[in-house]
């Protein structure tokens, strides 16, 4: 049998992987939600037929986009992750003891109910004591807290579909808005390289720009995003993303982890200078 | 005639016929079906340009309905609950004026309350009546004009007996809706048409919770804006008529000023949304009240801004409102709405209706969804904590009883004189000067200009309000009947 998933990159580019066996396809209120198996990737998350992760490589992207700002802030306690429902941001975050609650926001119930079956790797802590799990639009949520939250991980999807509105700046400002005085945000903050991710990603930028004191931003590589090369945004109301961290104390922790380390956590943020460009065009 | 149910759209089904036979066409539109436009056809798309065809035997022609035009217009005239409905490809500008130029010849009276819409005036301008204007009663807090208190409209009629009608909005821009039912009577007691403009009404004829539709109610005339909650395509509208009022007279002057070349994207969008609203109309307003309840609620909940409803209505100058109108009184930010109307669109990608000195309108339709919902109620915090201001020395708003010095047409086609704005306080107007939207006057033609109207005129262009109607498109200069005032 040769059954192939593919994923349109572009209208001219296509990224497919041979699929060995479908498992489980649902239709939300919001999207299609697809899982299945490959050789290459393990299982896969599809979201109306976008490649959310794979067991192959989800770590790149779940590790930056929790250790980051996790080393940079102090001492952060109460977080809030936006989207995220395959809960592999928050198997990251439970890992630190000194988090005392994470509340996950993800608008579609279902997403939570087939990662929770078919992929244990990412959902299994969901049910960490320290977790209320909200089924709610995150602009709706974030609206009503006011001075709460030492981080907020936006782990959105695309800006277009049902993550539209977490990459505006009324978003963006209800973030800053919800975060305490020494807050930081993180959020997925798409691709530089085709034209179309490109763009999504210079509005988001400067949407943060407009909402925050301190905007970074920082790259991954992440095999199965259009083009691998990724990008976080780190807004912040007081800490810098690598000048004055405290490295040391975060490797006392000694978190087991396979992508992040504090020599990349600086290096993360030395872009390209294509990409610096399209940054500074907007800010 | 044929049989024919809500079910049927017959304009459409002729449309499906005539591409099934794939005529050659040796006539207009010179397109030829797109293919002579392959840029536009790119643009608009093939299934679109191969209905964009002329009147043929088939397709009837609106100049002088006799098939399926005809049909689509019974129909619609069942769904409002007419006599007859006209197809009105012109917009709602056409059926307005059609109203008026039915109802009265030059020297005619006609009863309105003074914030009507600029097409009712032009109206004026073309043939000649005068207007006895009613000041509709002003929410000073809200800086709104209201409906009109029918002891107003009852003084005029006395006043006027040789008045040939009364217009009345059904509802106003803000939601507003008079005692509709009680004027027809009235008009009719003394010899009057009731015409009820309801370019912001169509709605109302297919829910409970609404405001009552005009015609429903004893009206003889409504204009019906089809393309804003009926869902059509824009520039199509609806006017209806009631038993007392003559199809073919009403025919003869919308042709008058109507193109022969009535477009069927247009019409044939007519004849889809009147189907949708006839079979759908009550899922799809419970669908639109829901989400304007929800939003009003939030949108109270922020702080300082007012989406204000059904509260307001005082059995009389605000008879009724209608529910489904999203408008929000921001002065109280200490923004004025034009103000917080700029801010959503410069900085949040937000386009609201409108926004005047105090107030935005957020148009809610069908076409919404829940998320949009969320992003205009999050862009409205947002501005709060960011933009908010001290509120003194705003301006509030407040009627300006206009001085009537002589008809809209003598004024309009009257010798006149260019002056500068500010030396224009005590001369007599001779065209239009109005925010756009909503495009209710500020002056109207033959009005006499005030100090207090040119205060108005300063602050609301200082604010961002777009102001249209004057020759001079740049506002510094205003035409002035030649010899009139000081």
């Amino acid at each position: 049998m040769d059954l192939w998933f593919t994923e349109n990159h572009t209208e001219n580019v296509r990224f497919s992987i041979k699929v060995d066996k479908q498992l489980y396809t649902g239709q939300s209120e919001f999207q299609r939600i697809d899982i299945f198996d490959s050789e290459e990737f393990g299982r896969v998350l599809a979201l109306d037929g976008y490649v959310m992760l794979t067991e192959k490589d989800e770590f790149m992207y779940h590790e930056m986009i929790v250790h980051v700002p996790m080393c940079v802030h102090p001492n952060p306690r109460k977080i809030l992750v936006i989207g995220g429902g395959d809960g592999g941001t928050v198997r990251e975050l439970v890992k630190y003891s000194s988090v005392e609650s994470v509340d996950l926001v993800e608008i579609d119930e279902e997403v939570v109910t087939a990662c929770k079956e078919y992929l244990p790797q990412t959902a299994g802590m969901l049910e960490d004591p320290r977790v209320n799990t909200h089924f709610e639009d995150g602009l709706k949520f974030i609206r009503h807290h006011e001075n709460e939250y030492d981080l907020i991980i936006v782990d959105s999807t695309d800006p277009f579909g049902p993550g539209e509105g977490l990459f505006t700046r009324e978003f963006y400002g209800n973030c800053y808005k919800a975060l305490t005085d020494d807050g930081i945000m993180v959020n997925q903050h798409e691709s530089p390289f085709y034209a179309n991710d490109a763009y999504a990603m210079q509005r988001a930028h400067k949407q943060i720009v407009n909402s925050f004191p301190i905007a970074r931003v920082y790259q991954a590589h992440i095999p199965t995003y259009p083009s691998g090369h990724w990008l976080f945004g780190f807004a912040s109301k007081k800490y810098h993303p690598y000048n004055d961290v405290d490295f040391e104390k975060w490797k006392k922790l000694g978190l087991k982890l396979k992508y992040y380390n504090t020599n990349l956590h600086s290096a993360s943020f030395a872009l390209p200078t294509y990409v610096e460009e399209l940054l500074k065009d907007v800010e | 005639m044929k049989n024919l149910s809500q079910e049927s759209a017959p304009i459409l089904e002729a449309l499906e016929k005539m591409k099934r036979l794939r005529l050659v066409p040796f006539d207009v539109p010179g397109h030829k079906r797109g293919r002579g436009n392959p840029e536009l056809t790119e643009f608009l798309g093939e299934k679109c340009l191969s209905v964009d065809v002329n009147s043929m035997k088939m397709l009837d022609n609106l100049c002088h309905p006799v098939s399926v035009i005809r049909e689509a217009e019974q129909l619609a005239a069942e769904a409002f609950g007419a006599a007859h409905a006209f197809f009105m490809i012109g917009g709602t500008t056409s059926a307005v004026q059609t109203m008026i130029l039915t109802a009265c010849k030059r020297g005619d009276k006609i009863i309105m309350p003074r914030n009507v819409h600029r097409s009712a005036i032009n109206a004026l301008i073309l043939c000649g009546a005068t207007p006895i204007y009613i000041d509709p009663e002003m929410d000073k807090s809200l800086g709104i004009s209201l409906g009109m208190s029918y002891r107003a409209v009852e003084e005029a009629v006395k006043a006027n007996p040789d008045a040939k009608a009364i217009l009345v909005n059904n509802p106003t821009y803000y939601g507003i809706c008079s005692n509709v039912e009680a004027l027809a009577k009235l008009a009719h007691e003394h010899g009057m048409l009731l015409l009820a403009d309801e370019a912001h009404g169509t709605h109302f004829y297919f829910h409970d919770k609404l405001p009552a539709g005009a015609m429903t109610v004893g009206a003889d005339m409504a204009a019906l804006s089809m393309h804003k909650s009926g869902g059509s395509l824009t520039q199509s509208s609806m006017l209806l008529i009631g038993p007392n009022v003559s199809e073919g007279y009403v025919h003869q002057i919308i042709n008058l000023t109507q193109t022969t070349s009535g477009s069927y994207l247009l019409m044939a969008s007519l004849d889809i949304s009147r189907r949708n609203l006839a079979l759908r109309g009550k899922e799809i307003f419970d669908k639109v009240i829901e989400m304007v309840e929800y939003a009003r609620e939030e949108i109270n909940a922020i702080g300082d801004y007012y989406a204000y409803s059904r509260e307001l209505v005082n059995g009389d100058s605000i008879y009724d409102f209608d529910i489904t109108k999203l408008s929000i009184f921001t002065r109280s930010v200490g923004l004025a709405g034009i103000e917080v109307y700029d801010l959503l669109r410069d900085e949040y990608d937000i386009q609201t209706e409108f926004g005047d000195i105090a107030n935005i309108l957020a148009y809610i339709s069908v076409g919404d969804r829940p998320k949009d919902i969320e992003r205009l109620v999050a862009a409205l915090s947002e501005i709060r904590r960011n933009y908010r201001k001290d509120r003194s020395g705003m301006l509030e708003a407040e009627y300006i009883n206009p001085q009537v010095c002589c008809p809209p047409q003598e004024a309009f086609y009257a010798p006149k004189r260019s002056l500068p704005i500010a030396d224009t306080a005590g001369k007599v107007c001779s065209e239009f000067v109005m925010c756009y939207p909503p495009g209710i006057p500020i002056l109207a033609p033959g009005e006499l200009i005030t100090p207090q109207i040119l205060e108005y005129i300063r602050y609301a262009k200082k604010k961002g309000c777009s102001m249209t109607g004057p020759e001079d498109m740049d506002i510094e200069h205003l035409n002035v009947m030649e010899g009139s005032g000081k």
